[in-house]
């Protein structure tokens, strides 16, 4: 009973981290989402809530639907894999009402520099070039055809076009 | 702004994402595992000659463990997201086990330790205070005046207990720090396995020599004599500390000059070009060379009472100021390079914006802030430690 009275007050701080750690669960039972943890280290749910979000690429199937003078022409080039939403942006609005929403006309000065402008981080073979010496702000499509990028000998020979 | 850049940087490279706050998370935190340690020398080592501290080194490391949050905090912002660390555990995310980290050592031992320690005074305190204060001790009791022999004998036993848990906790609270920056296997800079155990000792290092500054302005302040035999004894803990801390640290660098991998090139340059002033002349010569210097000339040669005193502080100061450039070179010097080893950055510290200059000033006098408050309510003090409670026999600091 003595020793009940000498440990009395390590009884009520034992009590009070009990209330801390009831405090704590039903803190985590309030505010923790229900579906957290469902899948994995995340909300359940958000999965449905991203899923009812409006699709807004369209993927190059579709694309390739309509636009088959583009396919061919992709055939022959590098371009081949990339796919036409990369550089046209998404266009889910467009397939819906073609008629109307038009894609955006797009700077091929800006656009192919984000691939192709030279960076010592980038792989040898990769083709690149330091735009300002290449073109000097000169539209890239003045010289390539964008979707088959490659300009064949005599025509490089031509336009003096240099690498 | 337009930040300088030398040579190569991936665009992701040349903004510094870790600012000076998060050079200031280590060196607070490693305030708070050495002061903890300086305390646990007197408790569970029997080292008497540092007794006059241990309070002191207690409330210091519950002072800084109450900021050591605050600049992760802002330099992540949505502080209201702090809680989800705790309320969604993440067993796989290091830096997701911080909060337990800190958790377990805050309420599992430094504040149990401090209870259990001040408890006889706490009592006293409720009862012969009067007002508001009398409500916080009382408070503070948790409604149990009981102070019988017995009962403190208890509490000492407990809290022997506590701080021998409490070692290993504060090596895991600094180490995980270092593990942090060490288990970052893409920055060579930072990826060592002798991180977490450099972490440590300078962290015991910082601790031991913050305590024995603010032990000896405090006692000036006070008007009172410094105990010399006590700050003899912490300045001999503080040059073994550092003697072990600097042997490690360059057992590292020798490692690293004799293994000379392929970043080894580009982080030579960096330390003899851009951390030539923040590595090789505070950190090194002036933080760690010339203190050990100067405590080891306190160890061989017979030096006045004054002179001690004077070298004491100086090399106190200094160490300070070398474990604080030593977290920097560790943090802003691991995000100067370029991965592609090719290039370097520049780091510009803002000044007043969320993560400037004056916000880490701020964050450094708050936990003086904090201590003035603790020692107001709770005097740390040899002289007037214990207060006679009525039945109770008088209880010493320990």
């Amino acid at each position: 009973m003595n020793l009940f009275k000498d440990i009395e007050h390590l009884i009520r701080l034992a009590v009070v981290i009990v209330v801390l750690l009831l405090v704590f669960v039903v803190l985590r039972v309030a505010v923790v989402p229900h579906s957290f943890g469902e899948y994995g280290h995340y909300r359940g749910d958000a999965i449905q809530e991203v899923a009812a979000r409006p699709i807004s690429f369209a993927g190059h199937a579709v694309c390739e639907d309509c636009h088959t003078d583009v396919v061919d022409q992709k055939k022959l080039g590098k371009h081949v894999v990339v796919s036409c939403e990369a550089c046209h942006g998404a266009q889910a609005r467009h397939v819906e009402d073609p008629g109307s929403v038009k894609p955006a006309k797009l700077d091929t000065a800006i656009l192919c520099a984000r691939c192709h402008e030279a960076n010592s981080a980038k792989p040898k073979g990769f083709p690149q070039v330091a735009t300002a010496d290449h073109s000097a702000g000169l539209a890239c499509d003045t010289c390539h055809q964008p979707h088959r990028p490659k300009i064949e000998t005599a025509a490089k020979n031509e336009a003096g076009g240099r690498k | 702004m337009q930040i300088p850049v030398e040579g190569f940087m991936y665009p992701n490279e040349v903004e510094l994402q870790w600012s000076v706050l998060i050079v200031l998370y280590p060196f607070i935190t490693g305030l708070v595992a050495g002061a903890f340690i300086l305390a646990s020398l007197e408790r569970v080592f029997r080292v008497q000659a540092v007794k006059p501290t241990y309070r002191l080194a207690l409330l210091t490391a519950l002072s800084f463990l109450l900021v050591a949050p605050l600049p992760l905090q802002l330099h992540l912002g949505h502080p209201e997201r702090s809680l989800e660390m705790y309320l969604t555990p993440h067993r796989s995310s290091a830096m997701a086990m911080f909060g337990f980290v800190y958790l377990w050592y805050l309420m599992a031992v430094l504040l149990l330790e401090i209870w259990l320690d001040y408890r006889h005074d706490i009592v006293a305190r409720s009862q012969s205070e009067k007002g508001w204060k009398r409500l916080v001790y009382r408070l503070l009791t948790f409604g149990s005046s009981n102070v019988s022999e017995r009962a403190l004998r208890i509490d000492e036993r407990l809290g022997y207990f506590i701080t021998l848990v409490g070692i290993p906790s504060a090596f895991l609270l600094h180490g995980y720090v270092g593990f942090i920056f060490g288990s970052v296997k893409a920055n060579p800079w930072w990826s060592s396995p002798l991180m977490p155990i450099v972490f440590v000792f300078s962290a015991m290092v910082s601790g031991i020599a913050a305590v024995m500054l603010l032990y000896m302005l405090s006692t000036r302040l006070r008007g009172q004599q410094i105990d010399i035999r006590c700050v003899d004894k912490i300045a001999q803990y503080l040059l073994y500390t550092f003697v072990i801390d600097f042997s490690l640290e360059m057992l590292d660098l020798i490692q690293r000059i004799y293994e000379a991998d392929e970043s080894f090139r580009s982080l030579d340059f960096m330390v003899h070009t851009r951390l030539w002033k923040s590595q090789v002349i505070i950190q090194i010569l002036l933080g760690t060379v010339t203190p050990i210097a100067l405590l080891g000339l306190t160890q061989v040669v017979k030096l006045t009472e004054t002179a001690r005193k004077r070298i004491y502080g100086l090399a106190g100061c200094l160490t300070v100021i070398g474990i604080f450039a030593m977290r920097w070179n560790v943090v802003i010097g691991g995000q100067l390079f370029s991965k592609s080893f090719l290039g370097y950055t520049t780091y510009k510290m803002a000044f007043a914006t969320r993560e400037g200059l004056l916000i880490a000033i701020g964050l450094m006098i708050l936990p003086f802030g904090i201590l003035w408050v603790l020692v107001k309510l709770l005097p740390p003090w040899p002289d007037s430690g214990s207060l006679p409670a009525s039945g109770a026999p008088a209880h010493g600091t320990s």
